[in-house]
């Protein structure tokens, strides 16, 4: 089983969410965060003083998988959320330990 | 007594308590989101400090017969306001032309000028942002209220004052207001200090919404400020409004095309500052001025006022969001500006300033109530500051600063990201 990350841009999450729901993906879990990578951040000015903003808001997609399945969920995700244009963001995955679903106590595939 | 003057003078007194809301807000929004309730409670408890003070003794220093330099006790705790038939001294009828007396009933005046006396000292609390404790803040302010805001509305405002008697115009706090309150700003960081990382650390906006509400409740609010400085619900009123109104907009005008050319953006800070910036300036010559003058007294304040923002980086001194640039230099433009501007066709009870005619008789008189008001107002709330240093001290520590005033001085947070399940009660 593995975990698969992914790092896009927050106007793509709806095109990455659409193609593993069509993958057949049962469930994922976002949040809102900041990073940097290649991409540059921004300046904000306030009252004439400018600022450098670093971090650059993103959306991390996670989505647990089966080993066989990993290859097209990257696959999926690269797909939707690439615009060409430098803060694509990034996918990776790691080996998972286990899981469990709590209301039923079900592990391994069955959890996912 | 006349009912319609009475009715306007008590809707703006209405309008002007809702400004110190509006000023919270406007500056609530300019600091970061652990310093936000600080913000606010600074400007809300003016509310209920200055309101009692100027009930016991505030009104009485300020309006009281007292000669020109200082009210006396004889209003002392609302005395004799209960009595429809009370009179203040000085407003009388001068001659022919100037008529001072007052229409409304003394109590009326009282409570207009209250809502005066509580958003001044409210305006400190945006230089002095996130490091000033509260208990120091509470005790400065209620010194100042009384032995600086009373004596300068008596020697400005009152018939009986020095500077109303030599002929020194203001007429709804261009100097009491403005001026008073910038510079005492002023003073008063020079004794607290910078905040903790200025000027190198970011100090964002945390919530830009709260600011541009807030100064809409400000400009809603103005115009009891200055159309309502009228006394009466009149021709002088309604210019007084229309002037207002006219200068708020050109200020923003005048800010945002500043802005843009030197930075590249026209901010939502820079068209709430610009109106904030007109709205000052044009306190002083409300009831004196007309035409398009209003239009270019805004849009000169909006201008020079982003400007003069910038002169705290250059000197040093960590004025947070503003209140000398844009108070402090606003009021000194407006005051002085309406020393050119005025026009005694407006309002029997002014004077022509230079391009009406009047020389520099008025200007000369502007710059003396702006000297004044300056050099009192500066010394005495250094000298405040210091004694309430030494009372009770005046920052925080460096651990609550960088905790935020909001959990260190209230216990409180803003914006809690603490679930109803991660909070247990323990008292």
């Amino acid at each position: 089983m593995q975990l698969v990350t992914a790092i896009v841009k927050p106007f793509k999450l709806d095109d990455v969410k659409s193609a593993l729901k069509d993958l057949g993906v049962a469930g994922m879990t976002v949040a809102e965060v900041q990073g940097f990578g290649r991409q540059r951040g921004h300046t904000e000015v306030y009252r004439g003083a400018e600022y450098q903003v670093d971090f650059v808001p993103k959306i991390r997609v996670e989505v647990l998988a089966d080993d066989a399945d990993v290859d097209r969920i990257v696959d999926a995700i690269v797909d939707a959320a690439r615009t060409g244009k430098i803060g694509d963001g990034k996918v990776w995955w790691t080996p998972v330990g286990g899981a469990v679903r709590i209301r039923t106590g079900e592990k391994g595939h069955d959890a996912i | 007594m006349d009912t319609g003057n009475t009715a306007w003078v008590l809707a703006s007194a209405a309008l002007v308590l809702f400004m110190t809301p509006g000023l919270a807000f406007f500056y609530g929004g300019m600091v970061r989101s652990k310093n936000v309730l600080g913000m606010l409670m600074q400007n809300y408890v003016a509310m209920g400090v200055v309101g009692v003070l100027w009930a016991m003794v505030g009104f009485s220093l300020a309006f009281g017969d007292g000669g020109k330099w200082i009210g006396n006790f004889d209003f002392v705790g609302l005395k004799h306001l209960s009595d429809v038939t009370t009179k203040l001294p000085g407003y009388v009828k001068v001659d022919h032309a100037v008529d001072l007396s007052l229409t409304i009933p003394a109590l009326a005046f009282c409570a207009y000028q209250m809502m005066f006396a509580i958003i001044t000292p409210a305006l400190f609390t945006g230089a002095t942002a996130d490091r000033l404790r509260f208990r120091a803040y509470v005790l400065f302010l209620a010194l100042w209220s009384v032995l600086v805001y009373s004596p300068v509305a008596h020697w400005v405002f009152s018939p009986t004052g020095w500077l109303f008697k030599r002929g020194a115009l203001d007429f709804a706090g261009g100097t009491v207001v403005h001026i008073n309150a910038g510079i005492a700003a002023f003073a008063l960081i020079l004794v607290l200090g910078k905040r903790k990382g200025w000027p190198k650390e970011a100090m964002p906006p945390h919530s830009l919404p709260l600011t541009l509400l807030g100064a809409g409740m400000l400009w809603f609010g103005w115009f009891g400020f200055n159309a309502g400085s009228a006394l009466g619900a009149n021709q002088l009123a309604a210019q007084a409004l229309m002037n207002t109104s006219l200068a708020a907009s050109a200020a923003m005008l005048g800010w945002l095309i500043v802005e843009r050319l030197k930075g590249g953006h026209a901010t939502t800070l820079g068209a709430a500052s610009g109106c904030v910036a007109g709205l000052v300036a044009i306190t002083p010559c409300a009831g004196f001025v007309s035409g398009m003058s209003p239009i270019i007294i805004g849009f000169i304040a909006g201008a020079v006022c982003f400007l003069a923002i910038s002169l705290k980086f250059r000197f040093g001194y960590d004025d947070s969001l503003d209140v000398v640039g844009v108070h402090l230099v606003g009021g000194i433009i407006g005051s002085l500006l309406l020393g050119f501007f005025a026009d005694v066709k407006v309002n029997p009870a002014g004077f022509n300033g230079v391009f009406n005619g009047g020389g520099g008789s008025l200007l000369a008189d502007q710059l003396v109530a702006v000297g004044a008001t300056l050099l009192y107002s500066f010394v005495a709330s250094l000298v405040l500051a210091y004694i309430v240093k030494a009372v009770v001290g005046l920052r925080v520590s460096e651990d609550e600063e960088n905790e935020g005033l909001d959990l260190s001085q209230h216990a409180e947070q803003a914006y809690s990201m603490a679930a109803a399940g991660s909070m247990g009660r323990i008292g």
